[in-house]
């Protein structure tokens, strides 16, 4: 696709044809693909680019001297660059390739968290993070008798910041934050966090995974110790996403997976490690889906992320105003103006399976559970609310399919 | 499928009206169990004499097929030895039912025939392994 001025208003209806998977019959219905924060729907240049990397070029980088291997490495390093410059990193250095944002949390924790954290430290997290988010920090606190505290989360789906230097005293180690909730499309005030997290001491982990795909992130603007995120919910294949660190905080990590690629000299007494960040790739990484996730980034930089955002929240606008009508609905989260384009409700007296479900046969796919986030489930006092999560290529008649199947819903289950 | 071939009408009514619903206050057997994925959860009560169902009860919170299955089952086993409740299967279930699942809601329609397996063999005994 053609590169658009920011300003320029973008034909996001113009986009649907790049998505072959949308000219999808679903029970003989158009296919409404809504559940977007799960994982995105890939364009022809994203399926090109890995069709064309395994026809064209396919081998092994960084180790074979031969022309094929050259170009592999330069197809996959350049996608390094590439993010660097998506996410203004101060440096290619500062991007290490992971299988998405659960990987790079994790290798934060194994690594980072191995040797920063000990008996008594302090983890903060906050009560709307996604598992992934909650259970490497919880892993880390059993081993290490380590303690976490969490941020609570108000009625309306926002962080209560209110008791936050409270939580920040004493020997807290590391603040792991989401910027944007993938159950209730919160958006929150990551730099204020991270600012007042530096002040007592501490590093800050942004999980991006929801932020990265939807509007313009800056990691110098917000001065992010790691920033996880995943190439699959910004059109980019699945496995394969990045951690963005510091360097400084980079060459003082041990390694995470030790092997092929990761060192710099292996002896029968011992092994120094290859530089930053390589130094946390070991063996043959995912190749391939890295190499398209490139192109993915070409498309969405193509539209602009600060446009993406905007489409997103408007289409979560809609839905809300769509949805509050109808008898039963309870939304939550924050007005739409807060939030990015993740909506989710509940239908009194009818399970968000059910809605779900009487959805999928009107071919709209929603999420229904508890969205890999029980703790802020459990807070709401629910099991399970039905999700619609908007991106680039979803349509205003997108939130009318969902408002007439969530009515229809409603005449299935009430008598 | 049509939607309405989805939700039977049996499905909706023992939804809408479940059979069986409710604790006793003292059980032979107990059994909670719950579905982590959507949050369903499924309490089973039954009382034995002589090695055979003599009643049974079910609560819990969950969506019509987890619910509806409870519910059939419960009418299912009344009367039956607990040897015929162990040779129960997920296929009798899905018979019960009258639908086909894809393997996501299978596990909500196979979560009360799992709550009353671990009530009847107990959770050391049952290998889980017949419905996985």
């Amino acid at each position: 696709m053609k590169a658009l001025a920011p300003e320029r208003p973008v034909d996001f209806a113009a986009l649907r044809k790049d998505f072959p998977i949308l000219d999808r019959k679903i029970y003989g219905k158009p296919l409404v693909y809504l559940d977007n924060t799960a994982t995105t729907q890939k364009p022809l240049s994203v399926l090109r680019a890995l069709d064309d990397y395994y026809r064209n070029t396919n081998a092994n980088i960084h180790r074979g001297v031969y022309r094929l291997a050259e170009e592999a490495t330069e197809a996959y390093e350049n996608v390094r660059h590439k993010v660097a410059r998506f996410l203004n990193a101060r440096s290619d250095r500062e991007i290490v390739f992971t299988r998405g944002t659960t990987e790079s949390i994790n290798l934060v924790a194994y690594a980072w968290g191995r040797r920063n954290v000990g008996p008594g430290d302090v983890i903060v997290i906050t009560e709307m993070e996604h598992h992934s988010n909650i259970v490497p920090w919880q892993l880390l606190a059993e081993e290490k008798g380590a303690v976490i505290r969490w941020i609570p989360v108000d009625p309306d789906g926002r962080l209560d910041l209110r008791g936050l230097d409270s939580l920040l005293a004493g020997p807290v180690k590391l603040v792991a934050v989401t910027q944007v909730s993938n159950a209730l499309g919160t958006i929150n005030p990551v730099a204020e966090i991270g600012r007042r997290a530096h002040a007592a001491g501490a590093l800050i982990l942004v999980d991006g995974a929801q932020s990265v795909p939807h509007m313009t992130v800056d990691v110098q603007a917000l001065d992010c110790d790691f920033l996880a995120f995943s190439g699959h919910k910004m059109l980019g294949p699945t496995g394969a996403g990045a951690l963005v660190a510091k360097r400084a905080i980079l060459e003082a990590m041990p390694p995470f997976m030790g092997g092929g690629e990761m060192i710099r000299e292996v002896t029968t007494s011992g092994s120094t490690w290859n530089d930053v960040p390589w130094k946390f790739e070991p063996g043959t990484m995912n190749i391939a889906d890295t190499v398209a996730l490139g192109a993915a980034i070409d498309y969405v930089s193509a539209i602009g992320p600060a446009a993406i955002h905007r489409h997103g929240q408007a289409l979560a606008a809609k839905a809300m105003e769509a949805l509050r009508v109808i008898p039963g609905v309870r939304l939550y989260g924050p007005p739409a103006a807060e939030r990015g384009g993740i909506v989710s409700f509940t239908l009194e007296g009818i399970h968000a399976h059910d809605v779900a479900a009487v959805l999928d046969r009107e071919g709209v796919a929603v999420r229904a559970g508890h969205h890999c986030a029980m703790p802020l489930h459990t807070k709401f006092g629910i099991p399970a609310t039905t999700r619609a999560s908007f991106y680039v290529y979803n349509q205003p008649s997108d939130v009318e399919a969902l408002a007439a199947g969530v009515r229809k819903a409603i005449e299935t289950f009430r008598p | 499928m049509s939607l309405d071939d989805f939700f039977r009408q049996n499905i909706l009514d023992h939804y809408q009206n479940p059979r069986n619903f409710g604790t006793l206050d003292h059980p032979d057997i107990s059994a909670e169990d719950s579905n982590p994925l959507c949050g369903d959860k499924i309490r089973m009560d039954l009382m034995v004499k002589d090695g055979r169902v003599e009643d049974v009860r079910f609560t819990g919170v969950g969506c019509s097929i987890s619910r509806a299955a409870a519910s059939m089952l419960t009418e299912e086993i009344k009367g039956k030895t607990l040897e015929e409740v162990k040779r129960l299967s997920r296929d009798d279930v899905l018979e019960l039912l009258g639908i086909e699942l894809g393997p996501v809601r299978l596990k909500c329609a196979l979560l009360a025939l799992k709550t009353l397996k671990v009530g009847v063999y107990g959770v050391a005994e049952w290998s889980g392994e017949d419905d996985e």
